[in-house]
């Protein structure tokens, strides 16, 4: 830090905080118009001018959205959804990462590598395949269908075994010398030491499934099925779209995460950049 | 790690080391979902590819489905305005966030903690959910958008109607989104660059340009090349932005490759060529990814 105030100092100083917070402005307008906009009625959302203001409207249109329209059974398998998947998901990728950064065994960079290239690899191949595995199996509009393809993440494999390389050796091998068991190991001494990279990995998943919209869309076929993004896009897709049922939709999609999100910033940014910069 | 067992005989383990099975048991999940839901969907898409619908079943047709892409003017169409796309948005936002890291890390901005929240909250905005938002906001009558810029006497824009304006729509919002995600990564590398460095080149009297160019751009390297990587192949496989902003359109101004790859896997049921698309689609990612890491490392050197 430098102590010196001199006037040039003083005035770059304010002229990056103007243009910073300038640009911040323009970053949270839309969040503020989605909070305006799920006040009004349909018709008042296109107004010119626009209404700037918060209006009456929020409950008559949650009332309906969640009436009419049947949002709450897409709340509900979201939020099951999502959950599961960060649950499975985090186990899954955790294991993996532990298998990959704590022991030597054969086949190892084979396995490796087979990560980093599903981690490469455009997604959308696997679409179709995924579709028609789906309708063999009979899983459209399940909750496996949505959890388990996607379960062995290899981002989240990548940040574990990154994480995971900085859990000392010896103390995992004074715990084979006092007789652990490998699962106890894992569980009872690794584990613990894990919790901001396993909480940054929960949010991770939990955010991803949240708001997955494309291999959903394909998967389930019937409405009372639908997670939010895929029944706000059915919402959006009528002919006589009610914007303000739709933008209430789309609040109530974006709350959970946001508050997620300013409650456990610190593990958000952390989960980014565990994945990132530690190459 | 474990000494080499130099008595193959004895079965029985050195004790404080773990079974040979330890590590496959922790991956076999992996393993299982693996071969389930990735290696056999890329290994049957590659077979898909090569057929064609005929009479209800699925025929081999060799390289067919390639040669359909090569002469179809709407894949072209599409991998025109996904590269357009690329080349613009990519260099726009990891500049921006470029600059806003070197802000965020510098003594000059005040409650840094505050600004940088600010910057990073749209992440968590799902794609569907900020389509909506943008598709209202930048409505051609009634959008907030076009309401400001007549305020201040300038024309109104047609965000969504207009081929050209439709692009610049969605390189908007893509840049809304992600800026502040590279801006995080950035900000973590420079706060590892010594801070003596710094000092010592205003001491030697650099200037502030020279400072950035000589100290921070090259600390950044890393950085840089994994965000340049990252964000080329999140934009190469765009979807959901064109999807629910302005559905590939108008006339098909704005149809991704992903969104084509879409539109005959899930519209047309064509199989065949849409896993045809998926393969050119990574063949183009691999290519991309790989030039780029050459150039970024080679200057290191």
């Amino acid at each position: 830090m430098r102590t010196d105030r001199s006037p040039q100092a003083k005035l770059a100083s304010m002229a990056v905080t103007t243009v910073v917070v300038l640009g911040s402005v323009l970053m949270l307008a839309p969040f503020y118009w989605l909070i305006v906009a799920s006040t009004h009625r349909s018709r008042d959302i296109f107004s010119n001018p626009p209404n700037l203001q918060p209006g009456d409207q929020l409950w008559a249109n949650l009332g309906k959205l969640f009436g009419e329209a049947g949002f709450g059974h897409a709340v509900l398998n979201s939020t099951l959804v999502a959950l599961l998947y960060a649950l499975f998901g985090g186990i899954v990728c955790t294991a993996a990462g532990y298998a990959f950064a704590k022991f030597r065994f054969a086949g190892q960079g084979v396995l490796f590598g087979m990560v980093l290239v599903i981690l490469a690899l455009p997604s959308q191949v696997t679409l179709v395949p995924l579709f028609q595995i789906m309708v063999q199996l009979n899983w459209l509009n399940t909750y496996q269908a949505l959890i388990l393809p996607n379960l062995a993440l290899p981002f989240g494999i990548f940040l574990m075994r990154q994480t995971m390389l900085s859990v000392p050796d010896e103390l995992i091998q004074a715990a084979r010398v006092d007789g652990a068991g490998e699962f106890r190991i894992f569980f009872q001494i690794v584990l613990p030491t894990m919790r901001p990279a396993l909480a940054a990995l929960g949010i991770f998943l939990f955010l991803a499934q949240w708001n997955d919209f494309v291999y959903p869309l394909i998967v389930l076929r019937t409405s009372d099925a639908y997670t939010v993004p895929v029944a706000l896009a059915s919402l959006q897709g009528l002919s006589d779209t009610d914007y303000g049922q739709l933008l209430a939709g789309t609040l109530v999609s974006v709350l959970p995460v946001l508050g997620l999100f300013l409650f456990l910033q610190r593990h958000f940014v952390a989960g980014i950049l565990a994945g990132a910069v530690k190459q | 790690m474990t000494a080499p067992n130099t008595q193959p005989a004895v079965r029985r383990r050195w004790r404080g080391s773990a079974p040979r099975a330890t590590p496959y048991l922790f991956l076999l999940p992996v393993i299982v979902l693996f071969l389930a839901f990735k290696v056999y969907p890329y290994v049957y898409a590659a077979w898909l590819s090569l057929t064609k619908i005929q009479k209800g079943k699925q025929v081999f047709v060799g390289l067919g489905n390639y040669g359909r892409l090569l002469t179809d003017p709407i894949f072209y169409k599409a991998l025109s305005n996904t590269l357009l796309i690329l080349v613009i948005q990519v260099p726009l936002m990891l500049g921006l966030a470029l600059l806003l890291a070197v802000a965020f890390n510098s003594a000059l901005l005040k409650w840094r903690a505050i600004w940088r929240t600010a910057y990073f909250v749209p992440i968590v905005m799902g794609l569907v959910a900020y389509g909506i938002l943008f598709s209202t906001l930048l409505n051609n009558h009634y959008g907030v958008i076009n309401f400001a810029l007549e305020s201040i006497g300038l024309p109104r824009v047609p965000w969504l109607g207009d081929p050209f304006w439709a692009k610049i729509s969605i390189i908007i919002a893509l840049t809304w989104h992600y800026t502040g995600n590279s801006a995080v990564i950035y900000l973590a590398q420079l706060q590892s660059v010594p801070g003596e460095l710094y000092e010592a080149a205003e001491i030697d009297g650099a200037s502030a340009f020279q400072r950035f160019w000589h100290i921070t751009l090259p600390g950044l390297r890393p950085a840089i090349t994994l965000t340049v990587v990252l964000s080329t192949i999140g934009t190469l496989q765009l979807f959901d932005e064109p999807y629910v902003l302005t559905n590939g359109g108008p006339n098909n101004a704005t149809l991704t490759i992903g969104m084509y790859l879409y539109q005959n896997g899930f519209k047309y049921f064509d199989f065949g060529y849409a896993s045809a698309i998926g393969y050119v689609l990574t063949g183009i990612i691999g290519i991309l990814a790989l030039i780029q890491f050459r150039l970024l490392r080679e200057k290191r050197a």
